[in-house]
C-alpha cells in the first residue's frame, strides 16, 4: 500500500542517518562500502554497464559531492554525501502506482520491492534529492535500504549491525540511529550541533539530518599564539661551545 | 527532464483519442444515432484505436511491462494508478455508447445518457494524465495551475481536428465541427502562450545553497562521479532548452495553420477541397501537439539538478 504510515505517534521509530559535514573528508569510502554491500545483498546486483569502457554508467545508492561555500575568510570546501533521506512525507511512495515503493510502519525505512516494481520511474521524478537510481538492466528502481540486511542481522557482530556506509566512515562523520527517540545519541547530536533538513520548504520532512560545518572563525583561538622564545647566546656550557665550534668549522 | 518518447506518444495519442471520443459522444448526446454506420464506425475505431495505441506506447516506458497490471492497485494515492484505472474503465462506456450510437433504432435518451457518461469519463482520464505531472512538487514547470487546462484543451483540439477530418468528406455538420476545432485550436495556442509566459516570469527560487543548506554562495567544485548516472540523464536534460524559443514558435504556428486549414470546412461546409484541408489540419494539430509535449519535458527543470551544480531552478 503506497499510502504513508502515520509517523506522528509518540515513540514512533524513525531510523536514519546523521551526516556531519564538518568532519566528512570526501574519501568516498561510504559510497564504495555501500556499493560493495548492496551489490551482493537486498538489491543484488547494482548493475554497472561498460564498467571498464569509455562510457561507464552504474547504479550507486550513495554519492559524495564537493561544494564551495561562502566568501572571504569564511569560504570553505564541503564534502557532501547524498543518499535517500527516508522522508516522513515521501512523495516517491505515494506516487507509486503498484505499491512496490513503500515506507515501513515499524521503523520508517523507505524501500522498493524489486519483484513488483514496474520501472515507471515516477518515484525518481517525485524525489527532490535525486536519491533513487534506475537500474537500466534490471528494469527496476533502486535506492538506499539503510542496510536492512545488516541492521537487524543477528548473524553479524553487534558493532556491524549498522549501515555499511556508517561502518566504513574513517572520520566518524556518519551516525546511524533512531531519530524518533528524542534521547537517542543521534537526536542529541542533532540538537547540540544544529542539525538541519535538506529543502524543508518542499515539505518532504526528511528523517536524515545534516550537521553544518563548524565556523572556522569561531573555532580559531582568539588569543594569538605565544611567541617562540628567541634564540640568544647560550649558557656557555662545554657542550654548547663544542657545537658552536662544529657549526663554525662546517 | 529527459523527454520520454513513449510517454510523449502516449499523452498525445490518448489525448487525441479521448478528445475524439468525447466530441463524438457529445454529438450523439445532442443529435441521436450516427448519421451513417460507416462514419460512426470510423470515428469509434479511430478514437478507441488511438487510445489503445497510446496505452500500448506507454508500456514501452516501463522496465517491466508484463507487470503493468499491478499499476491499477494504488488509486488511493497515485495519479498514475488513477490514470490507469480510468483508462480501463472508460472502455466500458465507450463500447456501450458505440453500440447504441451505431444503431439507428437506439432510443435517443439511451444514447444521450451513454454519451454524457463517455464524455465525462474521457475528461476525467485526461485530468488524471495531467495530474501525474501537475502533482509533482519537484518540477516547477509542471506544478502549474495551467497544466490541467492545457491538457484538457489540447485533447479537445486534437480530437476536434480529427473528427473534422473524418466528418468533412461526409458533409455532415462539418461547419459546426470546424467552428469547434478553430475555437479549440486557438484556445490551445493561447493557453500555451499563457503557460510559457507564466513559467518564464516565475522566479527560480530554489538555489543550490538551499538544496545543500550551506552558506551562500555555493557552487559545485567537484563532481560526485566522473561518469554520467541515471539522475543526470533523466533529470538533467539540457539539449531542448537551447531550441526552446524556436520550437515554441513552431508549436504556435502549427496550431494556427491547423485553425486556418479548418476554415474551408467552416465556410464551405464540405467538398473535396475542404476535406483535404481538414486532413492537413489534423496532421498539423498532431505534429504541433507532439512538439508541445516534447517541450513540456525538455523545458522542465528538476530540483535534484541543484545537487549536480545548477545554480537555481
Amino acid at each position: 500500500m503506497t499510502t504513508l504510515p502515520d509517523t506522528t505517534a509518540p515513540g514512533q521509530a524513525k531510523l536514519g542517518l546523521v551526516i556531519d559535514l564538518d568532519t566528512c573528508v570526501g574519501c568516498q569510502a561510504c559510497a564504495v562500502a555501500c556499493k560493495e554491500w548492496n551489490t551482493q545483498g537486498y538489491h543484488a546486483p547494482l548493475t554497472d554497464e561498460d564498467p571498464y569502457g569509455a562510457d561507464p554508467i552504474g547504479v550507486w545508492l550513495n554519492r559524495v559531492h564537493g561544494y564551495e561555500s561562502g566568501e572571504g575568510p569564511t569560504a570553505r570546501t564541503v564534502h557532501f554525501p547524498r543518499s535517500c533521506l527516508h522522508c516522513e512525507n515521501a512523495a516517491c511512495v505515494t506516487v507509486c502506482p503498484t505499491g512496490a515503493s513503500y515506507k515501513r510502519e515499524s521503523d520508517g525505512i523507505v524501500l522498493v520491492n524489486p519483484d513488483t516494481c514496474i520501472g515507471c520511474k515516477l518515484c525518481s521524478w517525485a524525489c527532490p534529492y535525486g536519491a533513487r537510481e534506475y537500474d537500466y538492466r534490471d528494469g527496476v528502481m533502486k535506492k538506499c535500504t539503510l542496510c536492512i540486511d545488516r541492521i537487524y542481522n543477528q548473524h553479524l557482530e553487534p558493532e556491524d549491525r549498522q549501515p555499511a556506509c556508517v561502518r566504513a566512515c574513517p572520520t566518524g562523520a556518519r551516525h546511524f540511529g533512531d531519530l524518533g527517540d528524542r534521547d537517542s545519541a543521534v537526536s542529541r547530536l542533532v540538537s547540540e550541533r544544529g542539525g538541519y533538513d535538506l529543502l524543508p520548504e518542499l515539505g518532504y520532512r526528511p528523517v536524515n539530518k545534516y550537521l553544518p560545518p563548524r565556523s572556522m572563525i569561531e573555532a580559531a583561538p582568539t588569543e594569538p599564539p605565544p611567541a617562540l622564545a628567541p634564540i640568544g647566546p647560550g649558557d656557555g656550557s662545554l657542550v654548547e661551545n663544542f657545537f658552536a665550534w662544529v657549526d663554525r668549522v662546517l | 527532464m529527459h523527454p520520454a518518447y513513449s510517454v510523449i506518444m502516449f499523452s498525445t495519442l490518448s489525448g487525441a483519442g479521448y478528445g475524439l471520443l468525447a466530441l463524438a459522444a457529445l454529438a450523439g448526446a445532442s443529435h441521436g444515432p450516427a448519421s451513417s454506420f460507416a462514419f460512426g464506425a470510423l470515428v469509434m475505431t479511430m478514437g478507441l484505436g488511438l487510445v489503445t495505441i497510446g496505452l500500448l506506447a506507454s508500456m514501452f516506458h516501463l522496465g517491466h511491462p508484463e507487470r503493468a497490471w499491478r499499476a491499477i492497485s494504488q488509486w488511493r494515492s497515485s495519479w498514475l494508478s488513477r490514470e490507469g484505472v480510468m483508462a480501463l474503465v472508460t472502455y466500458v462506456p465507450a463500447m456501450v455508447f458505440g453500440w447504441l450510437w451505431l444503431d439507428p433504432a437506439s432510443p435517443p435518451l439511451a444514447i444521450r445518457i451513454a454519451g454524457l457518461m463517455l464524455a465525462l469519463m474521457c475528461a476525467l482520464t485526461v485530468v488524471c494524465t495531467a495530474m501525474i505531472y501537475a502533482a509533482l512538487p519537484t518540477i516547477r514547470q509542471w506544478r502549474q495551475p495551467l497544466v490541467l487546462p492545457v491538457y484538457l484543451v489540447m485533447a479537445v483540439a486534437t480530437g476536434a481536428a480529427l473528427l473534422l477530418a473524418i466528418a468533412t468528406p461526409y458533409g455532415r455538420g462539418a461547419a459546426v465541427l470546424a467552428g469547434i476545432a478553430v475555437l479549440a485550436l486557438l484556445a490551445a495556442a493561447a493557453l500555451k502562450l499563457w503557460y510559457w509566459h507564466a513559467i518564464d516570469n516565475q522566479p527560480r527560487d530554489l538555489t543550490i545553497g538551499m538544496a545543500t543548506g550551506l552558506p551562500e554562495p555555493v557552487r559545485q567544485w567537484e563532481q560526485a562521479h566522473t561518469a554520467r548516472n541515471f539522475v543526470m540523464q533523466e533529470m538533467g536534460y539540457h539539449v531542448g532548452r537551447r531550441h526552446a524559443r524556436r520550437l515554441r514558435r513552431i508549436v504556435v504556428v502549427l496550431l494556427g495553420c491547423a485553425a486556418i486549414l479548418a476554415l474551408p470546412a467552416l465556410i464551405l461546409g464540405g467538398g473535396i477541397g475542404a476535406a483535404v484541408a481538414a486532413v492537413l489540419s489534423a496532421v498539423a494539430t498532431l505534429a504541433g501537439t507532439l512538439i508541445e509535449r516534447w517541450l513540456f519535458f525538455a523545458e522542465a527543470e528538476h530540483v535534484s539538478s541543484l545537487y549536480y551544480g545548477s545554480a537555481r531552478v
